[in-house]
């Protein structure tokens, strides 16, 4: 008796182009051209600078040195790297499980939120070199510690972030789930945890970039005590020892890695919420 | 044709809301719904009208007075065979489930077996016309598509009693309309009994067996209007003078109650 709807759907995908737009209109292509082709001007000016100026190799080395380096100290470079990425990965990882699990204690009792969440700021507000040396005193195995410290840094955003998402549900959807009268456990599995994504997500990208620079501030501070190897450490070493050009080249890899890092999160986010939530869906 | 009117659906006695702030949001109310009506709870933002259903629908606690539900309080209406449906607002759906999984969502929520589950599904969303949509996502249908799977997670219960709370008041007129005479074939098909709740005159005349005038400042009732008028009511009944007599004299006691023309519409 009912006739079929009046409305057609919104199409939910950009229409299979008959002509593709020529490469450079296209928006995935300019994500990558544009901030390249900034890098090859800055590169470029950089090196010329370098060249023509003649500006000694121990104060700023050329970036075609520091590629040079890049690979001569390849072997000592990238066991540094790997060394600093365990402890970002079980850092970030730590953080993860443990700032849900807070998120959650938090969201299931005001009084525990309330009694706990300044405490939390308090960890977030101590600068984490003020307390890395206690706890690479306390703890002694020396990547415990630092894992420890890179914990701490990544912590808060992901605290935070699924709190709020736990809460930030939609009022009329929290109406329908009580007049349906369903369970504390229905309210959250069904409702609570998907609705908490999004923030979540968010959550993750910010603490990603944390987990490293807590990894590498806490090699830094292991490091003058005669632990680590990881890339702090060579920058470390490299400055006692004017080797410019190998600091810039673990530099590099730092930044490298955060950015990998962060489009790792950024991935991870388009792939869980891309069909459904705003901040990933595509707009026309 | 507004069915065998035979017991009464909702009874609301004396019922009254006060807000913890003080605010009076109704004063002390009666109504009785039969059966099979098609009843309109009609006036300007503030008169307490949703507060009302809402009540009934037992999502508030009235401050005063007792709401009944086939003779029971709300709380106890399994216990009467008969089962009630709320649909909202706004859609109220959730953006990351498909059209399919969120009308089965009240089916999963009381534990009905799957199978039964999907089954039931498919007959809601034929209903609505939607059932080539069941794999879509809320975002990808239009507003009007949006409101039909919240009426259609609405029906899967099979309830007996549908409460509405302004539920097309969001959308452009055309699909307003088209929405309306769906849901009255939809009441008439399966018998049910619908509160409706809108601010607009001529939504309450087209649908109601009875429509139930309502005043803001504080919110109450002041009149109440059947509209005696067969069903099924096609489009032409829009536009006769039946309609516009019921129209004219639902705007007319609207407007006695907000002491002139000022604020009477707002």
């Amino acid at each position: 008796m009912n006739t079929m709807a009046e409305t057609k759907p919104v199409p939910s995908a950009a229409n299979p182009q008959a002509a593709a737009p020529p490469l450079l209109a296209r928006a995935e292509f300019q994500r990558i051209f544009y901030p390249l082709l900034v890098a090859v001007l800055l590169i470029g000016l950089w090196q010329w600078w370098v060249t023509a100026f003649d500006i000694p190799r121990f104060l700023v080395p050329s970036p075609l040195l520091v590629a040079q380096t890049l690979v001569k100290d390849a072997a000592l470079l990238f066991g540094a790297l790997y060394t600093t990425l365990k402890i970002t990965v079980f850092a970030f990882v730590c953080a993860t499980v443990l700032g849900v699990l807070i998120a959650f204690a938090f969201v299931q009792s005001r009084v525990v939120e309330t009694a706990l969440f300044p405490y939390a700021v308090l960890l977030q507000v101590t600068p984490i070199v003020a307390i890395a040396p206690l706890i690479i005193i306390w703890v002694k195995n020396p990547t415990a510690s630092l894992v420890i410290c890179a914990t701490l840094v990544a912590l808060f955003p992901i605290i935070a972030n699924t709190t709020l998402g736990l809460r930030s549900v939609n009022p009329g959807l929290m109406s329908y789930f009580k007049l349906n009268r369903a369970s504390r456990l229905q309210v959250l599995w069904r409702l609570r945890i998907p609705s908490a994504l999004p923030y979540f997500f968010g959550g993750l990208r910010i603490s990603s970039g944390l987990a490293l620079i807590g990894a590498v501030v806490a090699e830094f501070v292991a490091g003058t005590g005669g632990t680590g190897t990881g890339l702090a450490y060579q920058i470390l070493q490299s400055g006692y020892q004017l080797n410019i050009p190998r600091m810039f080249a673990a530099l590099l890899l730092i930044t490298v890695t955060g950015v990998l890092l962060f489009a790792a999160m950024a991935w991870l986010s388009k792939w869980a919420l891309g069909s459904w939530h705003e901040s990933e869906a595509r707009h026309e | 044709m507004s069915g065998a009117e035979g017991a009464p659906a909702v009874e609301v006695l004396s019922v009254e809301k006060t807000y913890p702030n003080g605010t009076h949001a109704l004063q002390p109310v009666n109504l009785t719904v039969q059966e099979g009506e098609f009843v309109t709870l009609l006036g300007p933002s503030g008169c307490g009208k949703s507060t009302l259903l809402k009540m009934v629908a037992g999502l508030l606690e009235p401050s005063n007075g007792r709401l009944l539900l086939w003779r029971k309080p709300v709380e106890e209406i399994e216990s009467t065979g008969h089962r009630l449906s709320f649909v909202f607002q706004e859609p109220t759906l959730m953006p990351w489930a498909r059209v399919q999984a969120n009308v089965r969502l009240p089916l999963d929520l009381a534990g009905v077996p799957s199978a039964e589950a999907a089954l039931r599904v498919n007959d809601a969303l034929a209903m609505v016309g939607l059932d080539k949509f069941a794999g879509h996502l809320p975002r990808e249908l239009s507003g009007g598509m949006q409101m039909r799977v919240s009426i259609a997670r609405g029906l899967v219960t099979q309830p007996t009693l549908l409460l509405m709370d302004e539920p097309f008041g969001a959308l452009d007129e055309i699909t307003r309309n088209k929405l309306d005479s769906d849901l009255l074939d939809l009441w008439r098909a399966k018998k049910l009994t619908v509160v409706f709740v809108t601010h607009s005159i001529y939504e309450a005349v087209y649908l109601s067996t009875r429509v139930v005038v309502m005043a803001a400042r504080p919110g109450r009732l002041i009149e109440e209007v059947r509209i005696d008028e067969p069903y099924p009511r096609g489009p032409d009944f829009r536009v006769s003078t039946a309609f516009s007599h019921y129209a004219k004299q639902l705007q007319d006691s609207l407007l006695r109650a907000s002491g002139g023309v000022e604020g009477a519409l707002a």
